[in-house]
C-alpha cells in the first residue's frame, strides 16, 4: 500500500537546479515510488500531473512537494530535511541576516564581479544594482525582456561597465570561469562571444592545441540585434584591446543586424590586435577583415587563430564508434548548445535539430547541460533509421558525469548510430578521456570538434 | 585601469544572485563569493520594479531625499496651544492620526478620542451628544500629517491642546506633536472619562504654559543630539523613552523651577511619572526630518507610515501627499492585566514616524530592555535591526547602536526594496482597546499591510515615463 501527498508551500523559494537535486535524491530514497519537489511553474505543474498527481491550485512563487511512497509522511520529512540543508549559512559578522539583494551584497564586501542567474523576469533588478555600483555583471538568466537589456546596457555605457548577457552561458575573467566554464590554461587569446557554447568550442580546441585564453567575454545572443546595438560587443572589444594579457581576439558572432555588423566591423578594424571572426550562419557582407581571419565554423575559427599566432594546427582527436546498424537515412540533432546545434545543422546540411537549451525547454527547469532527462527521452524515441548527433559539454557547472546517464541511453537507443561532439578540456573536472571512453564503449563515435562530428554524421548516411 | 587589468591583483570576489550551482562552481575554483539569499519579489511587482529602477531620476532623487532625511537638525523650539500654532488648518476641525478617515469607518479608540475632544472643547455636554454631532459631520476630520503634525495612537488634536513645536534648523521645516498625557486611561488610547478630561484641562492650564515659559528661557533643545544619546542609553525611542525622558527632564528642570516656582514640582513630577513623555517630542523631530525628504520627483523613499485604527497608510517622497493604504493589522505583543488579543484594536497612531526616521523597531538592537515586548530575546532585536538594513537606503549618521559597533540605524525605507525582499518594516507599537473608552491594553509588534507598499510601487511605476523607450542606442553605439 502506498499513499500520495501534494503539498503547496507559499513563498518558499529555491532555484530549479537545487530542487532538481532534491527531487532526484528523494525519488531514489527506498520506499518512494515517485517524487518531485519544484516551484509551481506551469511547466512543473504539468510534469507533476503527468506523474499522476492531483495538483491543488498554486502560484508560480509557491513550492510544490509531490510524493507517492509507502510512507508519504516520512518522504515529506526527508524532503524537508534536504530543503533545510539548502538554506544558505549566514555569513560571519551579520548573524542571521544574509544579503537579500545584489545591492546589499555589494555593500557588505568589496566585490569585483556580479553573476546573476535569477529567473529572467527578475534579473533586471539584480543586474541594475551591479551596474549602478560600477561592477561588471554577467547575466546568465534567459527570458529577460529585450527593452530591459537595452536599458541596462545604455546605463552601463554611461558608467563604463561591461554587461555580459543576458542569456550569457559562459565567461572567463582572468581564469575565473563563470557559468558553464571549461578549465582553460592562461594564454594570449581573448574571446568576445555572442554564443556561450560557441566560445566553449573555440577555447576548448585552442586549449587542446596548447594555446591558452586570457578572457572570455560573453555578450548574450541578442547583443548584435538592432534593438541592443552591439553595445556590449563594442565595449568588450575595447576592453580586450586595452588588456595587456590579450594578443589576439576571437569574435564569435551570430547573424547581426546590418548596421550593427558594420559598427562592429569598424570597431574591430580599428584595433591594433588581430581579430578572428567566427561568423555563424552567414558571412557578413560588409566584412573588411583579411580573408584569413574570417571563419565559417567554430573549428575553423580556432584554426585561424592558431595560424595567426604562428602556431601549428593539430589534428583534432576523435574516437570511432561501432559501425552503424541497418541503413541510416536521417540525422537527428539533440543539442544542449544553440550555436553548436546551428553549426552542426549548417555543416551537416540536412537533418532535424532540436536545441534543448532554448528558453522553450528551460523555463522552470534546469539546463540540459545539467539535466539530461529530455535528451535521454529523445534518444529512446529515435528510430532505426536515425543517426543521432548530440553535444556533451564539460566544465564547471555542467553535469559532473554526463556519461553516467548518457551511456545507458546510448546503449539502449534504437538509432542506427550515435555521434557525439564532446566539448571540453583535459583540465575539466569530468575528464574528457574518461567521458569519451565511456561513450565509445556504449557505441557512440566521439569528436572534439563539433563540425567534424557533423561531417561524420553525414558520412554515415 | 579596467577591471580586466585589475585582475593581476588576484581573482575578484564575485557576488552571486540565483542558482546555487553557479556559486558552487566558483567555490570549486577557490574564488571567494558573496551569495545573495535571493527570493522572488512580492507577487505582481516584477514589471513595476523594473520600470521604477530604470527611472533615470531615481538614484539621484533617492540620494537627495535620504540626505535631507538624515541631515535634518530638529530642535525643540517651543510649546504652543494648537489654536495658535495651527489656527488656519484647524479652524474648528480636529486632527487625527493616520490616513484620512470618516466617523463611519473610525475604530473604537479613534471614536473615543474624538468624543473626548468634543467634551474637552465644550462642543458636547456628554458622550452621546458628542457622538451624535460627530456622526452628523459637524466637525471636519483631517490627518495630522497633512498639517505638519503627528499624533500618537488616535492622535486627536483639538484647539485647546498644547503642542511641541520642532524646527528643522537645516532645512527650515516645522513640525508639531501633542504633549504626552501619561499611561492608563488617556485620550490617545480612546478613553474619555472624567479623569481623562481633568488631566487634559490641567495640561492646558498648567503643563503647557509652564513648559512654554521654561523653553523660552532654556532656549531650543537639540533633539537629534538628545535622541542619539538616548539610543546609547538603551532606548529605541518608540516603545522605550525612559532615557530620553530623563535627559529632557534634566535639561528643562532648572528653567521649569525658575519659570514657575510654585508649580514646578507638579510639572516635574508629572514628567518624571511618565516614561513616554519624550516620545511626542521625538515624533515631532522625526516628522520634521521626514518632511524634509518629501516631494523629490522620482524618489521611492517612504516619508510617512501612519495608522488611523482602520487603515495603515504610507506616503512616498516622489508621490506628493497621496496615501497608499491597506488594512491595519492587530499587533502581536504583551497585554496588560487580564486583557488579551480579543480586546485589541487594529494598529493605530502616527508614532510609526519614528520607524520612518530610523528609530523604534529599526533601532531595536539598541534597546535590549524591551525585547520581551517584541519577540523575546536580545538576538531577535539584533536580527530585527539587521533585517531593516535590507530595505533602507542609508545608515543614520547620528543615531548609532553601541552593540552593533556604533553602526548607524537603518534609515529611509525604499518601497522597491520592500517589494524585492518581501521584508516589511518592523514596527513597535502600543495596543489600544477596541471598545471606545478602554484605553491601553498592551504593547508589541505589528506587521504593516503589504498592499500599502505594493500600491505605492505601482503608482511610482505609473509616474515613470517610458524608461525603456529612450532610444539612445544609435548615438551611443557610435561613440
Amino acid at each position: 500500500m502506498s499513499g500520495e501527498v501534494v503539498l503547496v508551500r507559499q513563498g518558499a523559494y529555491h532555484d530549479s537546479v537545487q530542487l532538481m537535486r532534491v527531487s532526484r535524491a528523494l525519488a531514489e530514497t527506498p520506499g518512494v515510488e515517485a517524487a518531485m519537489v519544484a516551484m509551481a511553474t506551469e511547466l512543473n505543474v504539468a510534469v507533476i500531473r503527468d506523474l499522476g498527481f492531483t495538483v491543488p491550485p498554486a502560484a508560480p512563487g509557491d513550492l510544490l512537494i509531490a510524493v507517492r511512497a509507502a510512507d508519504p509522511a516520512a518522504a515529506v520529512a526527508e524532503a524537508d530535511r534536504r530543503l533545510a540543508a539548502l538554506e544558505p549559512a549566514a555569513p560571519g559578522g551579520e548573524a542571521g541576516q544574509p544579503p537579500l539583494t545584489t545591492g546589499s551584497a555589494i555593500r557588505r564586501t568589496p566585490a569585483g564581479l556580479v553573476l546573476v542567474s535569477v529567473p529572467g523576469e527578475h534579473a533586471f533588478c539584480e543586474a541594475h544594482d551591479a551596474v549602478l555600483a560600477g561592477l561588471p555583471v554577467m547575466i546568465f538568466s534567459d527570458g529577460v525582456p529585450v527593452a530591459q537589456e537595452r536599458r541596462l546596457k545604455e546605463l552601463a555605457e554611461q558608467r563604463g561597465v561591461l554587461v555580459m548577457g543576458p542569456d550569457c552561458g559562459t565567461a572567463s575573467i582572468g581564469g575565473v570561469g563563470l557559468g558553464f566554464a571549461n578549465v582553460l590554461a592562461p594564454g594570449p587569446v581573448g574571446v568576445v562571444a555572442a554564443s556561450g557554447t560557441g566560445a566553449q568550442q573555440v577555447t576548448s580546441l585552442l586549449d587542446w592545441a596548447g594555446t591558452g585564453v586570457s578572457h572570455i567575454l560573453g555578450v548574450g545572443g541578442r547583443d548584435l540585434s538592432a534593438e541592443v546595438g552591439g553595445l556590449s560587443t563594442l565595449r568588450a572589444l575595447r576592453l580586450l584591446e586595452e588588456d595587456p594579457a590579450t594578443e589576439l581576439i576571437v569574435l564569435v558572432s551570430k547573424p547581426a543586424a546590418p548596421e550593427v555588423a558594420r559598427a562592429v566591423e569598424e570597431a574591430a578594424a580599428g584595433l591594433s590586435k588581430p581579430v578572428v571572426r567566427a561568423l555563424l550562419g552567414r558571412p557578413s557582407p560588409a566584412s573588411s577583415a583579411p580573408v584569413g581571419l574570417v571563419a565559417a565554423d567554430l573549428t575553423a575559427a580556432a584554426e585561424a587563430a592558431l595560424r595567426a599566432l604562428g602556431r601549428p594546427v593539430p589534428a583534432w582527436p576523435s574516437w570511432p564508434g561501432r559501425p552503424p546498424r541497418g541503413a541510416p537515412k536521417a540525422i537527428k540533432g539533440l543539442y544542449s548548445g544553440g550555436t553548436l546545434s546551428a553549426e552542426a545543422a549548417l555543416v551537416a546540411g540536412q537533418g532535424d535539430f532540436v536545441d534543448y537549451g532554448d528558453d522553450a525547454y528551460t523555463r522552470g527547469r534546469a539546463h540540459p547541460m545539467i539535466d539530461p532527462t529530455l535528451r535521454v527521452e529523445a534518444l529512446a524515441r529515435a528510430t532505426e533509421t536515425d543517426v543521432v548527433l548530440l553535444d556533451v559539454v564539460l566544465g564547471h557547472a555542467a553535469d559532473p558525469d554526463p556519461a553516467a546517464t548518457l551511456v545507458p541511453a546510448v546503449a539502449r537507443t534504437p538509432a542506427a548510430a550515435v555521434v557525439v561532439a564532446l566539448v571540453g578540456t583535459e583540465g575539466d573536472p569530468q575528464d574528457p578521456h574518461r567521458q569519451a571512453a565511456a561513450l565509445r564503449e556504449a557505441g557512440a563515435a566521439v569528436h572534439l570538434s563539433n563540425a567534424q562530428a557533423a561531417r561524420h554524421a553525414r558520412s554515415l548516411l | 585601469m579596467t577591471f580586466l587589468s585589475a585582475l593581476s591583483q588576484g581573482p575578484p570576489r564575485v557576488v552571486t544572485a540565483g542558482a546555487g550551482l553557479l556559486d558552487e562552481a566558483l567555490a570549486a575554483q577557490a574564488v571567494p563569493t558573496t551569495p545573495v539569499a535571493w527570493r522572488p519579489p512580492l507577487p505582481g511587482t516584477a514589471d513595476a520594479l523594473a520600470r521604477v529602477l530604470a527611472d533615470p531620476r531615481r538614484q539621484a532623487a533617492n540620494e537627495l531625499a535620504v540626505r535631507r532625511l538624515t541631515t535634518a537638525r530638529p530642535r525643540l523650539v517651543g510649546v504652543r496651544r494648537a489654536s495658535e500654532a495651527l489656527a488656519g488648518p484647524l479652524d474648528g476641525a480636529f486632527l487625527h492620526a493616520g490616513p484620512p478617515i470618516t466617523w463611519e469607518r473610525a475604530s473604537g479608540p479613534m471614536r473615543g478620542a474624538l468624543v473626548g475632544a468634543m467634551m474637552l472643547e465644550g462642543r458636547a455636554g456628554d458622550e452621546h451628544e458628542a457622538a451624535r454631532r460627530l456622526a452628523a459631520g459637524e466637525v471636519a476630520l483631517r490627518p495630522c500629517h497633512e498639517h505638519g503634525a503627528v499624533g500618537p495612537m488616535a492622535g486627536v488634536v483639538s484647539p485647546s491642546m498644547w503642542l511641541f513645536e520642532v524646527r528643522d534648523e537645516e532645512h527650515g521645516g516645522t513640525a508639531y506633536c501633542s504633549l504626552n498625557e501619561g499611561l492608563g486611561k488617556v485620550l490617545r488610547y480612546g478613553a474619555y472619562g472624567p479623569e481623562v478630561l481633568e488631566r487634559l484641562r490641567w495640561m492646558d492650564e498648567v503643563l503647557g504654559p509652564v513648559l512654554a515659559a521654561a523653553l523660552a528661557a532654556a532656549g531650543p533643545l537639540d533633539l537629534r543630539a538628545l535622541a542619539a544619546q538616548a539610543l546609547q542609553m538603551g532606548d529605541e525611542l518608540h516603545n522605550r523613552n525612559r532615557a530620553a525622558t530623563s535627559l529632557l527632564l534634566r535639561a528643562l528642570a532648572p528653567a521649569v523651577a525658575e519659570a514657575a516656582p510654585d508649580r514646578a514640582a507638579q510639572v516635574l513630577r508629572f514628567i518624571d511619572g511618565n516614561d513616554h513623555f519624550f516620545l511626542n517630542a521625538g515624533m515631532a523631530a522625526a516628522k520634521a526630518a521626514t518632511d524634509a525628504a518629501r516631494d523629490v520627483p522620482g524618489s521611492s523613499l517612504v516619508v510617512a507610515m501612519a495608522r488611523n485604527g482602520t487603515d495603515f497608510g504610507v506616503q512616498v517622497s516622489g508621490l506628493g501627499g497621496r496615501w497608499f493604504t491597506g488594512p491595519a493589522g492587530v499587533p502581536d505583543g504583551l497585554y496588560l492585566g487580564s486583557y488579551g488579543p480579543a480586546d485589541a484594536n487594529p494598529d493605530i497612531g502616527d508614532s510609526t514616524i519614528t520607524e520612518t526616521a530610523g528609530l523604534g523597531g529599526f533601532a531595536m538592537a539598541a534597546s535590549p530592555a524591551i525585547v520581551r515586548f517584541v519577540g523575546g530575546e536580545v538576538a531577535d532585536a539584533v536580527r530585527a535591526t539587521l533585517s531593516m538594513y535590507e530595505i533602507t537606503l542609508a545608515e543614520h549618521p547620528a543615531y548609532q547602536i553601541p552593540g552593533l559597533g556604533f553602526r548607524g540605524t537603518p534609515v529611509g525605507v525604499d518601497v522597491t526594496l520592500v517589494a524585492r525582499t518581501g521584508l516589511l518594516p518592523v514596527v513597535n507599537t502600543g495596543i489600544a482597546g477596541r471598545v471606545p473608552g478602554t484605553g491601553q491594553v498592551g504593547a508589541g509588534l505589528v506587521k504593516p499591510p503589504v498592499e500599502a507598499f505594493t500600491a505605492a510601487l505601482l503608482a511610482l511605476a505609473d509616474e515613470v515615463s517610458d524608461p525603456f523607450e529612450n532610444g539612445h542606442i544609435s548615438t551611443s553605439a557610435r561613440q
